[in-house]
């Protein structure tokens, strides 16, 4: 072939290359149209980032008794990395019916159109506890009915406890007492404390003295308060004085698997415990206290997960029937007893502290939990602040929170 | 001759012309599968780096904002998160593949020549040199991982040495941080102020000397450990080629062995040397796996890098544009670097 024909075929191939671009279907912005509803017996793709098995099987009879009562087909799958398979399915424009939401996710979800505001039409939303319903509330709109929660409570070695000469009434109920108390185990040679070196441990602590990231409405920054700058202050402290340890520090991955090997007597963490030390570290004897109040009062945070349904769904109506069934409060207790969540509803506080006297703790954090910030685009925000976190024993508390604060307004801002 | 032309031009076409399409259908499913797997990817993805999509539907429907080169200027020229996470990771490459290039080529030369030598047992040396090669990056990242905890392997040998090694993984000082405290010249606590104010790019000039941190070095033993197998390989499939008569006019000659090797081995190396350093340039821009299994960027972003981080931005933070924009640039600095490789290398040979 001469250059000149060579040159026609190789645009020819490329024209033909990038007219693949236009492959595909449904490339109209449909995003004002409501997609059409079907009435009927409905087929409900649903996806979950299950915990493990035990989740994955109560799920699945939760979903078969509502496909048995209403004549619907429902297909559970549990995802292998839900975040990036509801991007995917997303980009694709063809995501499931009804997936997991969570709490530190439900923003920029919420904010791109891809959830269903269906608040409204649950048939009693004020039975879920209050600070979850804010948890999942963007624009004023509640958008999804949370399936359960766990919050932060601090967590005792009874045996590490007893061996540094201490008793149940030594538990400690203020910061003050938490630091006589870690100074008294420390004199023992046991680390006393061992957190988390990450915003979803040592928020607890701004909670407690009255402070937060952003405000209520989720609009303005508030990172620099004097509020967090006494709790980040006084983190540092227990830090200096090694009364604090974050996990690294003592060759663990997390504060329960520093707990679990008994390098601490006392560690900070969720509902999630229970299930890793029943597994990993049966033989430990624990118990679990309310954390230590701050200037403000007591405070920890919630860690949530709502039940989404798909802006693009064919089946609304019988997914929000769906969600009903899943969070009543006899499925809630289910699925309490199968993997060790507390249920979201108020209602089912009484049968759930009955069955599960110990978790008392964990549950009375309902009361003044905190949730995740739930502004869209404060993922890459909160990272460089868990990073700054990392680094809270040598580093000035004012300027992490000022740092903070400027990356904070950029973001809601821009 | 010429009958059978006519007679294959009456038949139809001519055998030339009945080659190229032979050809063509034989090259076919490769470049279809390239085409549309690898080509057609990479122009999408150009174009989600000049959009702000944000992964609800196709990136090509009509409501997707176009911002042009936004994404690229927020990288580069706007002071935010965004360039600071950037600059940081570039920063940290910058010393990773400073660091593990030469470290790599060398030793793989060096193994090379070990196995290359009249050594006993060299079959064996040859199979376990090459063997980190071939195992998973992932199984011996978290092979790594425990062996450098703060009471790992790495450790305990250190302590019969009589030297407390640190908590590896997280410990985010930075090596000429510390080397610079140790000679005296600087205090790590308190670092000078003409140094702490003010720097390109939005990162101080402190920040920019760190050099790789603590943690980061654990990467780059463990990447040096697993690459020097296969460019050993290469290396030694060169040296090989190496006629044996020259090396004996060498010795004739009077030449000594670091002799021989500069002015006989080496040049004839060049080649093989070029296609080292290319692809281990190529390969330590592109770092990705080890960074994932082992610290995700911690601690304290000194193990973030370009391709991690554009991942993390697209697929962690949904800002699809801003990963896909981070991914061009770094492609932009292989060419670049591979360039000039090329072109240092060149103006030697005269």
């Amino acid at each position: 072939m001469n250059s000149r024909t060579r040159i026609a075929a190789l645009g020819a191939a490329c024209a033909a290359l990038l007219s693949l671009a236009a492959c595909g279907k449904g490339f109209d912005d449909q995003g004002s149209e409501q997609t059409q509803q079907s009435s009927g017996p409905a087929q409900l793709q649903v996806l979950i980032g299950s915990s493990g098995d035990a989740e994955t099987n109560a799920v699945r009879q939760a979903a078969e008794e509502w496909a048995k009562k209403s004549g619907a087909t429902v297909t559970v799958t549990p995802a292998q990395d839900l975040a990036q398979q509801l991007g995917q399915a997303f980009a694709g424009d063809n995501p499931p019916d009804v997936f997991y939401v969570e709490a530190s996710r439900f923003a920029d979800y919420a904010s791109v159109g891809a959830l269903e505001p269906y608040g409204d039409k649950l048939s009693n939303a004020e039975d879920f506890y209050q600070s979850l319903r804010d948890t999942f509330t963007y624009d004023g709109k509640l958008y999804c009915a949370p399936k359960d929660f766990s919050t932060l409570a601090l967590v005792i070695n009874d045996d590490l406890w007893a061996k540094a000469g201490l008793t149940e009434s030594d538990v400690p109920k203020t910061w003050d007492e938490l630091t006589a108390v870690s100074k008294k185990i420390k004199e023992k040679g046991i680390t006393p404390l061992v957190v988390g070196d990450t915003r979803d441990r040592i928020a607890a602590f701004m909670v407690q003295a009255g402070g937060w990231i952003i405000s209520p409405d989720g609009k303005q920054a508030t990172a620099d308060s004097p509020e967090n700058l006494k709790a980040l202050e006084y983190v540092q402290g227990l830090l200096k004085d090694k009364l604090l340890q974050y996990p690294k520090q003592v060759d663990a991955g997390w504060g329960g698997e520093a707990f679990g090997k008994g390098k601490t007597a006392m560690t900070i963490e969720g509902n999630w415990i229970k299930g890793a030390l029943k597994a990993d570290f049966p033989d430990v004897k624990y118990s679990v206290h309310e954390l230590p109040a701050g200037p403000a009062g007591k405070g920890t945070l919630s860690f949530t997960v709502c039940w989404g349904i798909s802006a693009k769904s064919k089946y609304k109506e019988q997914a929000i029937d769906f969600v009903e069934h899943m969070t009543s409060p006899e499925q809630q207790m289910t699925f309490a007893r199968a993997f060790g969540v507390m249920p979201s509803r108020q209602s089912a506080r009484d049968a759930y502290t009955k069955e599960f006297p110990e978790d008392a703790a964990f549950l009375n954090g309902a009361d003044y939990a905190h949730g995740p910030v739930n502004a869209p685009k404060m993922d890459s925000v909160l990272a460089d602040f868990d990073t700054g976190l990392q680094q809270l024993a040598t580093t000035s508390p004012k300027q992490l929170l000022e740092r903070l604060q400027k990356n904070t307004q950029a973001a809601l801002g821009g | 001759m010429a009958d059978e032309a006519m007679a294959a031009s009456r038949r139809g076409l001519s055998a030339k012309v009945r080659e190229n399409i032979a050809g063509w259908l034989f090259v076919a499913p490769v470049v279809i599968i390239l085409g549309l797997f690898l080509l057609v990817p990479i122009f999408m993805a150009l174009w989600v780096s000049l959009t702000d999509w944000n992964g609800q539907g196709s990136p090509f429907r009509s409501g997707v904002p176009f911002v042009g080169l936004d994404n690229y200027r927020r990288l580069f020229a706007e002071e935010g998160l965004t360039r600071q996470d950037f600059m940081t990771s570039i920063r940290n490459n910058l010393y990773y593949v400073a660091i593990v290039v030469p470290l790599q080529t060398a030793l793989a030369l060096g193994l090379a020549m070990i196995v290359n030598s009249r050594l006993k047992a060299r079959t064996f040396f040859r199979a376990a040199f090459y063997f980190p090669s071939v195992t998973s990056s992932v199984a011996i990242s978290v092979v790594f991982l425990f062996m450098f905890t703060g009471s790992g392997a790495v450790n305990s040998l250190l302590r019969m040495l009589g030297i407390t090694g640190p908590m590896w993984f997280s410990d985010a000082r930075g090596v000429l941080h510390l080397f610079l405290d140790w000679l005296g010249l600087v205090d790590i606590e308190n670092p000078p102020e003409a140094l702490t104010s003010g720097g390109p790019f939005g990162l101080t000039w402190w920040e920019w000397l760190s050099g790789p941190s603590v943690a980061m070095c654990t990467i780059i033993a463990l990447v040096i450990w697993t690459t020097s197998g296969t460019f050993m390989l290469m290396f030694l499939a060169a040296l090989q080629d190496i006629p044996v008569s020259l090396e004996e006019a060498s010795l004739l000659d009077g030449a000594g062995r670091w002799q021989r090797f500069r002015y006989v081995t080496l040049p004839l190396l060049k080649p093989t040397m070029f296609l080292v350093l290319t692809l281990g340039l190529i390969g330590t821009w592109q770092v990705f796996d080890q960074v994932y299994v082992m610290s995700q960027g911690d601690p304290a972003k000194t193990t973030l890098t370009p391709a991690y981080l554009s991942y993390r931005a697209a697929f962690r933070s949904f800002e699809y544009g801003t990963g896909a924009a981070i991914s061009f640039v770094l492609f932009f600095i292989i060419v670049a670097l591979t360039v000039l490789q090329r072109w240092v290398m060149r103006t030697r040979r005269s």
